[in-house]
């Protein structure tokens, strides 16, 4: 069992791409569920629409990379008002229901071989990186001396990431002192109260359902930065389902709520991943094959993060930071 | 009108997949999610050592079970477009081209595997004669070769439709048992149940471990092994609904446990089940010991497998014996009064946790039995329960939440529907379009067909 290695490789996965892709798209998911009460299970759907505008301007159509990130942000915007007209006037869960499906419309239609000369197919996109890739100021592997490192390239994509979080988070933070945020979680809280009130409360959801999309579409884009490449299987309903998990553990509606979450969570996960893996490999395994194979080790992190988000919810709804009167939700 | 079977022809017709397997570290540590299809296709296994090649089955589509075909010839060149190795493709469509080198020094390597157009069986051809491959170590990498048009399949668009239309009614009546025990649990319950997949997937666990117990199960010298089987994964689906509500459920509805909070405790579920079938039944896809491949019945123009009779036949009698509990028994009318309104029933004596309770057992029930009917039609894996819920969530969404014809109506819609519209789209975009008209109904009437108008917002 080599413990040091699978605390670097750990703390290297926590704070990597990966983690801030999850951050990015639970910051979104926290302007929805956290902070208005809406239940987007389609986050995965407006990373797609967003990763899969870069990939294809670039590369299907030799446009600008720029450009690229400008139509994904317009497609978010636009996808948030497809899913908002015929659902937000709705109970919360056929918000849940139809945001699910439309995500899966999405990653089902991207990845046809109807349009496979647009989006790839289920082989997905490459080679679209190019103008990103040459902004590049680290070389060779960066990273904590004997801690931990990254490649140039991850390192970079975690610099813009990182910088994107903490930009996202003043953001949300500035939103939800406003009066405007106010309004928001007075939603959250009853609906009819605000309604009673004057307030417009479809055209506030609205607006919440669009921002907390870009969020989610500055997730798709460090998506298809991290891996340079794109496919249909990067955005399956998991990752939706992942990143709740990320908001619950830091805790909704908390600003922060959403970093400390992806870390956490992305430690744990490969912390559970690289042990199993180790305790079930080589010649006298820590776990005997009889038990499990490496294969199978492979989803013991997952069967637990299927348990840690009921338990989770069941017991500390809050999370870490969270505050348990703000979460009282029900269907309304 | 001769337009569109040609068109359906080229995308259902023969697909041939090649996956590159690696041998040694490099064993894959997820499998990839868009399997679909593959299902009695199964592939070639990888060696265990440091060797790597190229595997592959050349599988037909068009039937069902898919079948091998034999007899095709691959060759496969690196990114230089010199030969490696070619290969032709055995009795059960399997190959194998090796790959020089250890799977390390490939690592990042692309070769391109071409399909030799002439050794095709008469009447088809291929759109993509060869397609690249890059080596990695993290997946399988499967390619896809979707046929071009294949000629000689002028069936009249009436037949085409009327034999679509039979494989929708058999999918639909699958799905309306799903539907109905899922709809069944939201009405009382209020819980829009995400692990309903995993019910669903839970049954055609159950059928397959009767299923392969040594030995068949013979009544009267015929063997019904796989009759019993279903029967058995009916009563144990019942039993685990009944463990879930006691287990979980209760004791959350008891804590004043909110919703939605519920609907994210069911999601946790929905990943710790789905994993764990993983973790005991493997990636790849079972088929029952029976029904797998049996010859269809030719009635007129149509064709029909004795099993889509026999499943379609077993969910009709279950579907007819359940609404008619519902409808005339007093079980039935109190579930029905619960549904309605849990406090005034429970004022007019009802026990509704008792209600709930069985609520539960019947709903798993009904999941379960229908993911073994899903088993026996088309094969199950661990997630096949999970690649139709969102189906399901559409034909309940459909018919109204929580109504109990609604659910049916619903399930029949979206499933004749989807094979149905295979006459226009690509069979590869039929849940797309089932999903579509799901949000334009919900644009056009929010509550569902046989919903309830209420003021929500």
């Amino acid at each position: 069992m080599d413990w040091q290695s699978i605390l670097s490789l750990s703390v290297q996965q926590a704070f990597g791409p990966t983690a801030v892709i999850y951050c990015l798209a639970a910051i979104g998911l926290n302007v929805h569920f956290g902070y208005t009460g809406l239940l987007n299970f389609g986050q995965a759907g407006f990373m797609a629409v967003a990763g899969y505008s870069v990939a294809s301007i670039v590369s299907t159509w030799n446009m600008s990379f720029w450009l690229g990130i400008l139509v994904g942000l317009l497609l978010t915007v636009v996808l948030a008002l497809i899913l908002g007209v015929p659902t937000l006037r709705l109970r919360a869960d056929y918000l849940a229901i139809v945001t699910i499906a439309a995500a899966e419309i999405i990653r089902q239609t991207v990845g046809s071989v109807t349009l496979v000369d647009y989006f790839g197919g289920q082989d997905g996109l490459t080679g679209f990186i190019d103008s990103f890739r040459n902004l590049n100021p680290y070389s060779g592997s960066v990273g904590i001396p004997g801690v931990t490192a990254w490649s140039s390239y991850d390192f970079w994509v975690m610099t813009v990431g990182w910088v994107m979080v903490a930009l996202s988070c003043v953001v949300v933070w500035l939103l939800m002192r406003s009066p405007w945020g106010r309004v928001l979680k007075s939603i959250r809280e009853d609906e009819d109260a605000v309604r009673s009130l004057g307030k417009n409360v479809y055209s506030y959801k609205m607006q919440s359902l669009v921002i907390g999309g870009l969020f989610g579409a500055l997730a798709g884009f460090a998506t298809a930065l991290r891996s340079a490449a794109i496919g249909p299987s990067f955005f399956a309903t998991d990752i939706t389902f992942f990143a709740y998990t990320v908001l619950l553990i830091g805790g909704a509606a908390r600003v922060l709520g959403p970093v400390v979450g992806s870390v956490i969570f992305w430690f744990l996960l490969s912390f559970l991943g690289l042990f199993f893996d180790q305790a079930t490999r080589g010649s006298d395994p820590l776990i005997p094959d009889w038990i499990m194979s490496p294969t199978e080790a492979s989803l013991i992190r997952f069967i637990f993060l299927g348990l840690g988000l009921m338990l989770l919810m069941i017991f500390r709804p809050q999370g870490i930071f969270g505050d348990r009167r703000e979460l009282a939700l029900d269907a309304r | 009108m001769h337009a569109f079977p040609k068109r359906v022809a080229a995308f259902v017709a023969l697909v041939s997949t090649a996956w590159v397997m690696l041998g040694g570290a490099a064993v894959a540590t997820t499998s990839p999610p868009a399997q679909e299809g593959a299902a009695e296709c199964a592939l070639p296994q990888g060696s265990d050592d440091d060797t790597i090649s190229i595997l592959g089955r050349i599988c037909d589509r068009r039937d069902t079970p898919q079948s091998p075909v034999e007899g095709v010839g691959i060759t496969v060149e690196d990114s230089g477009g010199a030969a490696i190795g070619e290969a032709t493709s055995g009795a059960d469509g399997t190959f194998e081209v090796k790959l020089p080198g250890t799977a390390v020094e490939n690592l990042g390597k692309t070769y391109v595997v071409k399909v030799d157009e002439d050794s095709l069986p008469d009447g088809t051809s291929l759109d993509d004669l060869e397609r690249d491959i890059a080596i990695n170590l993290d997946n399988d990498v499967s390619i896809t070769f979707p046929i071009g048009e294949a000629p000689g399949s002028d069936t009249g668009t009436a037949v085409q439709g009327l034999q679509l239309l039979i494989g929708g009614i058999v999918f639909s009546v699958l799905l309306a048992m799903a539907a109905l025990g899922l709809s069944m649990i939201f009405g009382t319950t209020g819980l829009t149940n995400f692990a309903h997949g995993e019910l669903i997937t839970f049954g055609a666990i159950i059928a397959y471990a009767v299923d392969q117990l040594p030995g068949a199960i013979r009544i009267g010298g015929l063997n019904l092994t796989v009759v019993i089987a279903l029967f058995v994964a009916f009563l144990v689906s019942g039993a685990f609904g009944w463990v879930n509500d006691q287990a979980l459920w209760r004791p959350l509805r008891r804590r004043g446990t909110g919703v939605i909070a519920m609907m994210i405790v069911s999601i946790g579920l929905s990943i710790f089940l789905r994993n764990l079938y993983q973790f005991f039944s493997g990636a790849s896809s079972h088929n029952y010991s029976q029904y797998s491949a049996v010859q269809p019945w030719e009635i007129g123009p149509i064709l029909i497998t004795p099993k889509e009779v026999i499943v379609t036949v077993v969910g009709v009698v279950v579907l007819v014996a359940v609404t008619l509990l519902l409808q005339y028994t007093r079980l039935g009318k109190a579930t029905r009064a619960v549904a309605d309104n849990p406090a005034l029933a429970s004022s007019t004596g009802i026990n509704v946790e008792r209600v709930i309770n069985l609520v539960w057992i019947g709903g798993a029930a009904l999941a379960g039995l229908s993911g073994a009917l899903l088993g026996v039609t088309q094969g199950f894996d661990y997630q096949i329960g999970f690649k139709i819920l969102l189906l399901v969530f559409a034909a309940v969404v459909l018919g109204g939440l929580g109504t109990i014809w609604g659910a049916i109506v619903g399930a029949f819609i979206v499933g004749i529907f989807i094979e149905v519209s295979t006459l226009l789209v690509p069979p590869e975009l039929k849940f797309v379009g089932a999903l579509v008209v799901l949000i334009i109904v919900l644009l056009i009437r929010p509550q569902g067909l046989l919903g309830k108008a209420q003021r929500v917002g």
